[in-house]
């Protein structure tokens, strides 16, 4: 097996596993993608042939090794082969996120020293024109989907297609063709592969430079962990850009050999995912909240026969269901209840989520609630944590099938190391490892230790069962002005794990005592205000509902009964808390660009209404500029009223950890 | 200064009453191939009424309609639309219980030669001809960007998007003039910004010639060739949009000056 084995010949670049696919499985599935609603489908021998036509049409555009190319646009398999192209030349792709502002992208685009773009559709190819004047070195912005570009006349504007078509042309040629074997065969494991930037939680992104053999030996270990093979299937629906498409997608897909997919586009996701049935699945939390909320949402309209065997049997799956997927023993009739379930109930909600087929599926990024987690589970999805970040391409630890819970992460991955350091912060090595933060070696240095760990930046410690657990970024465990230990991120998870509340800031560091700022879920707020005939138009009107705060402030409250349970977090119980009359935004800098919250920025811009919340005042009013997707500004004006809590004394517990 | 088979439809001297209210007086203009061609006015200046002269809706009491250098008779909207004009309406008129793919296949219900029964049978030539026919619409659904409501009710759908699938089902039709009555109306910012780039995309790419009767100014004035204005069923100017826009009679048509 050239790809299952780590001996002297085994693929040590992408290219080199193509090359390998296209011999060992080149009539097999490697790429599909819904295009005028039907399904293409790309063997690995198609693929293997396109990439080399795209690489010997960019050798053509005078691409030279160690440059850099962008990649612009959503999960296209012409993007994807773009990405294996350029490695097979020698240079480093760089994948750019789709769905950020033209100055997001200019600031990659020049940082990374880009000379060739290759963007999706006319809606990047704009964005990126709109800044051309920044990027002197782009000399060719190439793009797949015509469509819309017909009379655009810019210099170096080109189809993808033309240029393949070109690549091709040439290598009919025998000479050209060897050449470009030599290319793929002179290619180090070495060399950086890609450079993904970081989303930015923490201040500008940073380009995390790769390297084939890391990236490359890291996906073998994990693929053996999951005993993936070229018979699954997955839907590439994540963010080109990010490390988990990057990983979990191009980099297992390439040494697997498995069939990756591209929706229609995003908002066929869910439709697609359900014709696909992919094998292997990945979904951050909130995504799995969305379609539970959704599932809720329809199962409240649906007739009392449906709902009462519904309700009846995910009764049985809350008790059965885990134990059952865990392989414990449990009596016949809980059995027999179970699969009952599964016919009526359980199979044909999987089949209408898109999961029927999943072996493994895996969800990370943000703490996952238990209720949550376990309404997956008990359905009889094998669904895992995982936790991990770009430096360590991805997998840190990850749970093993039948050794899962909620509120860990998972002993560490195969081959990675781990510790805690004093301060209390996370430490890995990892054979993924990156190789260092593009064109900032300062960075690099301080992202690492003396002796060659990584610095995660995430506080956590060991629990018995060696699974580690993530309590909060390092830098953002604060203290109250009394002392006592404050972690912003566990309260707020606690408020998220309420379908109703869809974001929370808590404040606290330093000040007297914890408040929240709270973002309500449109989705399943909206319907709850349907269903009691509560009006309104917008947003910022049903936030600012006294009936919706009277059941945010029940939420509220019940978080902080549970903290008052927790003899180390009893003090930090959220005193007064107001719902935010806007939807917290990435086009707006509060969120990133994966959805987590800007926690200095929203500070600083919400600052009126922090000041309110200590200030003791019964509402307080925020005027700030808003930004659409577009670019174009809008004023935001609004006022949002304050509500007091009575605090829980802290309860003692016999079993307090 | 046009060559006359420039010209696709001539409106000559229309007049259109009914009982006692003249909604049409003497009205004249033309359409030339391939261009966007706006009718704009204030309420009740008879903008929908000369939509419904030129797809046959209504029958003139007065003046000729000329179609393609062919003076038209007494035609019916059926016949209309078998010559290749296609049209959206004020009020969104689609089949609301069908999907979205249904809605616009009913648009090459004209172009299906094989007939009904073969239809029902899908069978043999009838069949090759639906999988042609639903290339041509998934075509538009890609165009139009509607992939991820294709199999949704459009009864279920925002109007915006309603509005999209009725102009779906006119490109269905590969029509010669597109009529579109008030195809903004109703929407939010970012929707016209989309419908106007559709109807550009389907003058510019699609060979589709457009009339539209549009009350959001900025649209009008980006997007036609030409436009003709009404007031009071008369016509009061006839130019290039910057000409309009300083026209006096328009400014004091929309201003309610008196003359």
């Amino acid at each position: 097996m050239a790809t299952g084995g780590e001996g002297p010949h085994a693929e040590d670049t992408f290219a080199k596993l193509l090359r390998a696919h296209a011999t060992l499985r080149g009539t097999s599935p490697a790429f599909r993608l819904k295009d005028l609603g039907l399904w293409q489908t790309w063997s690995w021998g198609q693929v293997y042939e396109e990439t080399r036509a795209i690489a010997q049409g960019l050798i053509g555009l005078g691409l030279k090794p160690g440059e850099t190319i962008a990649i612009v646009g959503a999960n296209r398999p012409r993007l994807y082969w773009s990405i294996t192209a350029a490695q097979m030349v020698g240079a480093v792709p760089v994948p750019v996120y789709a769905d950020a502002v033209a100055d997001e992208i200019a600031a990659v685009l020049v940082h990374s020293e880009a000379t060739i773009i290759v963007a999706q559709d006319q809606e990047q190819v704009d964005k990126i024109l709109s800044v051309r004047d920044r990027l002197p070195r782009l000399a060719r912005l190439l793009y797949d989907e015509p469509r819309g570009l017909g009379d655009y006349d810019e210099p170096g504007l080109a189809p993808l297609a033309a240029v393949a078509a070109k690549g091709r042309a040439a290598l009919a040629d025998p000479a050209v063709a060897s050449s470009l074997d030599r290319l793929i065969d002179a290619g180090k494991g070495s060399d950086p592969s890609v450079i993904l930037y970081t989303s930015g939680t923490t201040g500008r992104s940073k380009g995390v430079v790769m390297s084939g053999e890391r990236s490359i030996r890291a996906a073998r270990h994990t693929v053996a962990f999951d005993r993936l093979t070229d018979r699954d299937e997955a839907l590439a629906y994540l963010p080109l850009a990010w490390v988990g498409d990057h990983y979990l997608n191009y980099a297992q897909g390439y040494v697997a050999g498995f069939c990756i997919a591209c929706p229609e586009s995003a908002e066929t996701a869910a439709s697609d995912l359900r014709e696909i049935g992919p094998t292997y699945h990945f979904a951050p939390p909130r995504v799995f909240e969305a379609l539970l909320t959704r599932v809720q949402i329809r199962m409240e309209d649906a007739g009392a026969v449906k709902r009462w065997l519904f309700r009846h049997f995910m009764e049985v799956a809350r008790r059965w269901g885990e134990k059952i997927t865990n392989g414990e023993r449990v009596p016949l009739s809980a059995r027999l209840a179970y699969r009952l379930g599964d016919l009526l109930i359980y199979a044909p909600l999987k089949n209408a989520l898109g999961f029927s087929r999943v072996r493994v599926a895996y969800t990370a990024g943000e703490a996952i609630g238990a209720d949550l987690f376990a309404f997956y589970r008990s359905i009889g999805l094998n669904l895992k944590q995982l936790y991990g970040q770009t430096e360590a391409f991805l997998f840190v630890t990850a749970q093993a099938d039948r050794a899962v819970r909620s509120d860990a992460v998972g002993p560490p991955a195969p081959s990675v190391e781990v510790r805690i350091a004093e301060s209390g912060e996370v430490q890995f090595k990892s054979p993924g490892m990156f190789v260092g933060y593009f064109r900032e070696d300062d960075k690099t240095r301080e992202a690492m230790t003396d002796d060659g760990y990584v610095k995660t930046g995430d506080a956590g410690f060991f629990d018995s069962d060696g699974q580690l657990k993530i309590i909060d970024r390092a830098k953002d465990v604060g203290r109250l002005r009394n002392g006592q230990m404050f972690a912003p991120k566990y309260i707020e998870n606690k408020l998220k794990f309420f379908p109703e509340i869809r974001e929370a800031v808590t404040i606290g560091d330093g000040r007297e005592f914890v408040a929240a700022m709270i973002n309500i879920e449109l989705a399943s707020v909206g319907n709850w205000a349907e269903r009691n005939n509560v009006a309104y138009a917008s947003y910022q009107e049903l936030a600012a509902n006294g009936q919706v705060y009277a059941m945010i402030e029940k939420r509220v409250d019940a978080v902080n009964r549970a903290l008052s349970l927790e003899p180390v977090m009893a003090g930090a119980q959220i005193r007064r808390f107001l719902i935010l009359p806007k939807e917290l935004d990435p086009d707006d800098g509060e969120l990133t660009r994966t959805q987590k919250v800007r926690r200095g920025f929203v500070a600083e811009r919400y600052a009126s209404l922090i000041e309110g919340l200590y200030g003791g005042a019964g509402e307080a009013s925020i005027r700030a500029e808003i930004t659409y997707e577009d670019g174009r500004k809008g004023k935001l004006d609004a006022t949002a009223r304050i509500v007091d809590l009575p605090s829980y004394p802290p309860a003692r517990r016999a079993d307090a950890a | 200064m046009t060559a006359p088979n420039d010209i696709l439809l001539a409106v000559e001297h229309v007049s259109l009453s009914f009982g006692g209210v003249r909604a049409i007086s003497d009205v004249s203009f033309d359409i030339r191939k391939g261009e966007v061609r706006a009718i704009i006015g204030p309420n009740g200046a008879g903008k929908t009424s000369m939509l419904n002269v030129v797809n046959g809706f209504y029958h003139p009491q007065q003046g000729a309609i000329r179609w393609q250098g062919q003076a038209r008779s007494r035609m019916k909207p059926h016949e209309a639309a078998a010559q290749g004009i296609a049209r959206t309406f004020q009020n969104v008129a689609l089949f609301k219980g069908m999907t979205t793919l249904d809605n616009i296949m009913t648009g090459r219900s004209l172009r299906m030669r094989r007939n009904i029964f073969w239809q029902a049978m899908r069978h043999g030539p009838a069949l090759d001809e639906e999988i042609e026919h639903r290339r041509v619409c998934e075509e538009i659904i890609d165009f139009l960007e509607i992939e991820h409501i294709r199999k949704t009710a459009v009864g279920a759908l925002p109007y915006g998007l309603q509005k999209r699938v009725e102009l779906g089902r006119a490109l269905a039709m590969e029509p010669v003039l597109l009529l579109l009555d008030e195809p903004m109306a109703g929407m939010n910012r970012e929707e016209k910004e989309d419908m106007s780039r559709f109807i550009v995309e389907a003058n510019r790419y699609r060979g589709a010639t457009v009339a539209l009767i549009e009350h959001d100014m900025g649209v009008v004035m980006d997007l036609s060739d030409r436009v003709v204005v009404l007031d009071y069923g008369r016509k009061i100017a006839d130019d290039v949009p910057d000409a309009v826009k300083s026209d006096k009679k328009v400014i004091g048509a929309y201003l309610g000056v008196g003359q």
